[in-house]
């Protein structure tokens, strides 16, 4: 037996809508089976993940806080994917937009410097990620290096810089030894967006991007560009653009947004630099990106999915015993559901019994 | 005017009542189609008449909505090609399924069950070739052989199975003349064997050559079958089309003007592993004329249109200059910002990308149009561009603004070309302008092309139809191995001489210097 995909001339907004909803509840129904495996009540880990996260006061700010970082990479992903380029080393960009954004941080550290410290910090966040961004474009462009390969390895070379640092030169001295730089100033430190929460600004910044990038994608000359790139590279060459200089500028773009958003997070949220500043949210953001389907708009909401994801299994680990393993187990689930969902409503699925004759 | 072709026995494939439904849109409406055994039978109709789908329904690609298929006087089911091919059919495609990395007896025994070896392969393919005078050297790798020789394999490939049914898509737009005189008598021989032949062409001197019997296909209906050779051109044309079709009028006299392209000793070495090196190529097209460039496909075609077009940069400056500047060095955006326009071979993935909206697709000749401001997209601009160019030029469109996939090849060709031609440039370099695209586009798209010569632009044509070069271009050159003959006037050249040199015959005895 064997399927075939025929392309639905029809699809309709309205059936996109209820695929992803079919989509949210298939992956919960799978989920809820696994849980049920496991030897754990689906209703109780259904309320834990779900229900409580969202009817308490403070997850809610937490869901915001894990979701800034996702959106803003997310964001950033969204260009090169549209654009076909792949770049899965954001995760590496984030840590060396943290270390060169941190490194104002500590140079100033201790000394009067006034209110220019913070925005220089995130500006060279931006740029640190956009030069990290730029070394797997430039070796694509100048020697055709797949950059696949080159932004994940980037990403391990990027985690060991960061290590270096903060058990070497940057570490504490008062610090007792444990491998972390010293708590960031309150010149360099991002401050809530209301006394006492734990939202702070860099939420703002990921809202802004939200909105930029809908309009540069959606309305611009540029954002064309990335689509026919993707969509049809040599009509794109055809239309004049340049392939090297989309490459450069894509990698550049998403470098930067994921630069900014380590260096948010370190100003913001840690505080200081420490071996370890993400749990994967440079990876995590592919998944976001692809289940907010490269639209803004859409990564905005999906970025908000996973950070529930994120903080229920934290709970469920705590309250259920379910490891933290599961939390990463249903991302997955979930996405396969959604791009599931996403062909059905494209194509229309055939099963044909008829077999190849031997 | 049905032809009387006496029956003996049962035909060998009887269609009735053959529909086909895809939504609102009924692509075969009840067709009726016979053949009988040895007989050589063409179908034509304009792209988009229903020719593929009812080819397809026969060979098992897709399943008929309606009607009954008889073969040898008993209803069958052909749920896939296997099940076509153990009946007895057997298709060459119009675009050849050929892995170009493997030689010839390995592209032929991939297409056939396991019990067949390579070795048996090679000793059957040695057995056809003497046969037919297919020569074929089953060792070549492929992407080494012109395209003759890659539809040559095609057709071995389907003859190995001892097919009673060969059914041939277009299969004379890669070839040059006298390979498609070849072909014509190999399909002779089989035809005198019991082999039936159903021949699909939108050339009606190939069918009338070929064919005693033609169903001709407009909108999805059988509008007649009769005998080719006792209608004219200009009678079955009609038939395909529904109105009488015109032959293209270049009746005001011209006097070309000014340069506005000017090829100076253009060298190129070829792009990549199967890429065509450019020679030496001088070459100049004046406002108000047409050049035509013939030649077989893969002598440099598609290098020469990428060097015109700024899609490939050439080696200086001066190589190339448009409207007198010199522009060898200029990407694509500025050559079009110095009026020229460019219409690629490849309509589906270059001159537009296939998923986009045909507004959208006014876009990529962007730099020279109104369609975007200041990096800003202009949607109601891009709008109206694509509404006019649909209403200019007579593009029959599914819906408003469908996706440029959803066109038929015809309907698509005129979208790209009256894209450029709306604009009017003052130079017009198309490669292939009508490609696989049916007779009344074509004749559309040749007419617009005259046009736009006889209001003053200069118009390039580089094609690989003959017939369409000597109604349009003033005058014409050939490219043989990336070499252009010098350029000469229309009336010079004859067809055998064009021929020879597309085959880079030296013309002893070609009699083309009529100086």
């Amino acid at each position: 037996m064997r399927f075939e995909l025929t392309p639905r001339t029809n699809a309709s907004t309205m059936m996109r809508v209820f695929a992803s909803v079919a989509a949210f509840i298939t992956a919960f129904l799978i989920a809820g089976f696994v849980i049920w495996l496991m030897g754990r009540s689906p209703i109780a880990a259904f309320d834990v993940y779900v229900l409580q996260p969202l009817s308490d006061p403070w997850s809610l700010q937490e869901l915001v806080v894990k979701a800034t970082p996702m959106a803003l990479i997310a964001i950033g992903l969204a260009y090169c994917f549209r654009a076909n380029l792949w770049n899965i080393g954001a995760e590496g960009q984030y840590v060396i937009g943290a270390v060169l954004g941190g490194w104002l941080a500590l140079r100033t550290h201790g000394s009067d410097a006034g209110f220019w410290v913070l925005p220089l910090m995130l500006l060279l966040g931006v740029i640190g990620g956009a030069l990290w961004g730029l070394i797997p474009a430039f070796l694509k462009t100048r020697f055709g290096v797949n950059e696949i390969l080159t932004s994940l390895m980037l990403v391990y070379v990027a985690q060991l810089i960061l290590d270096y640092l903060v058990r070497g030169p940057w570490r504490d001295p008062k610090g007792f030894n444990f491998p972390q730089s010293v708590t960031f100033d309150p010149s360099a430190t991002l401050h809530p967006i209301f006394e006492g929460g734990r939202v702070h600004y860099g939420a703002v910044f990921a809202a802004i991007a939200v909105l930029v990038t809908a309009i540069i994608l959606g309305r611009t000359l540029f954002g064309y560009r990335l689509k026919l790139t993707g969509d049809a590279p040599r009509a794109a060459r055809f239309a004049g653009f340049s392939s090297k200089a989309t490459t450069l500028a894509v990698f550049a773009i998403s470098g930067g947004l994921a630069g900014l958003a380590g260096i948010l997070e370190v100003s913001g949220q840690i505080g200081q630099l420490q071996p370890s500043i993400s749990p994967g949210y440079g990876f995590t953001a592919i998944t976001v990106a692809f289940l907010g389907r490269l639209n803004p708009v859409g990564i905005l909401v999906a970025s908000l999915v996973v950070a529930l994801t994120f903080i229920g299994g934290e709970s469920a680990q705590i309250m259920l015993k379910l490891p933290l393993d599961l939390t990463q187990a249903f991302q997955g689930i979930l996405l396969m559901c959604v791009l599931a969902a996403d062909a059905m409503v494209s194509y229309r699925i055939r099963f044909a019994t008829r077999g190849g004759g031997k | 005017m049905k032809a009387d072709v006496p029956p003996s026995g049962p035909p060998l494939v009887e269609l009735k009542g053959i529909s086909k439904r895809y939504g609102d849109l009924l692509a075969n409406d009840g067709i009726d189609l016979s053949i009988e055994p040895g007989e050589k039978h063409a179908l034509l109709g304009e792209n988009g008449a229903g020719k593929s789908t009812l080819v397809k329904i026969l060979y098992g690609v897709i399943e008929p909505s309606a009607g009954e298929i008889r073969w040898d006087g008993r209803p069958v089911t052909i749920g896939s090609p296997v099940e076509a091919r153990a009946l007895g059919l057997g298709m060459v495609f119009q675009h050849f399924s050929l892995f170009d990395e493997l030689s010839v007896a390995e592209n032929i025994a991939v297409a056939l069950s396991s019990d067949w070896s390579l070795s048996t392969v090679r000793e059957k393919l040695g057995e056809i070739s003497r046969t037919y005078g297919l020569a074929l050297d089953a060792d070549r790798a492929v992407w080494t052989l012109s395209a003759g020789e890659r539809q040559r394999i095609e057709i071995v490939r389907c003859l190995l199975q001892n097919p009673r049914l060969l059914i041939l898509d277009e299969p004379t737009s890669v070839l040059t003349p006298q390979e498609a005189e070849h072909l014509f008598t190999t399909l002779d021989r089989l035809s005198a064997e019991g082999c039936s032949i159903l021949y699909i062409s939108h050339k009606l001197e190939e069918v009338r050559r070929l064919c005693r019997r033609a169903t001709i296909l407009r909108a999805g209906r059988v509008v007649a079958t009769i005998d080719p050779r006792a209608s004219s051109a200009r009678e079955i044309a009609a038939l395909m089309v529904g109105n009488a079709v015109g032959e293209v009028r270049s009746d005001a006299p011209h006097h070309p003007q000014g340069e506005a392209l000017r090829v100076s000793n253009l060298s190129l070495p070829p792009a990549g592993l199967h890429g065509q090196a450019l020679r030496d190529i001088n070459l100049v097209a004046r406002a108000g004329e047409i050049v035509g460039i013939a030649g077989v496909a893969g002598n440099g075609q598609s290098e020469l249109f990428a060097a015109l077009s700024g899609e490939r940069l050439a080696d200086h400056p001066d190589a190339i200059a448009i409207n007198g500047k010199p522009s060898g060095a200029m990407g694509i955006d500025a050559r079009r910002r110095l009026g020229a326009a460019f219409v690629p071979e490849e309509r589906l993935g270059h001159s537009a990308a296939p998923t986009h909206r045909l507004s959208e697709n006014t876009l990529i000749s962007h730099a020279a149009t109104e369609v975007s401001r200041s990096g800003f997209i202009l949607m109601n601009a891009a709008k109206r561009v694509a509404r006019s160019i649909v209403q200019s030029f007579d593009v029959r469109t599914p819906e408003g603004d469908p996706q440029a996939r959803k066109l038929s090849g015809g309907n698509l060709q005129k979208f790209v070309i009256g894209r450029e031609i709306i604009r009017k440039p003052k130079l017009l370099i198309v490669d292939q302008p009508t490609w696989g695209v049916d007779a009344g586009a074509a004749r559309l798209i040749r007419q617009a092309l005259v046009d736009l010569a006889r209001e003053g632009s200069a118009v390039v044509v580089v094609s690989q139809d003959l017939d369409e070069l000597f109604e349009v271009a003033d005058r014409m050159a050939v490219i043989h191995q990336g070499t252009l003959s010098p350029l000469k006037p229309i009336g010079e050249w004859t067809k055998e001489a064009v021929g020879l040199k597309m085959l880079g015959v030296s013309q002893a005895q070609g009699g083309a210097h009529a100086l």
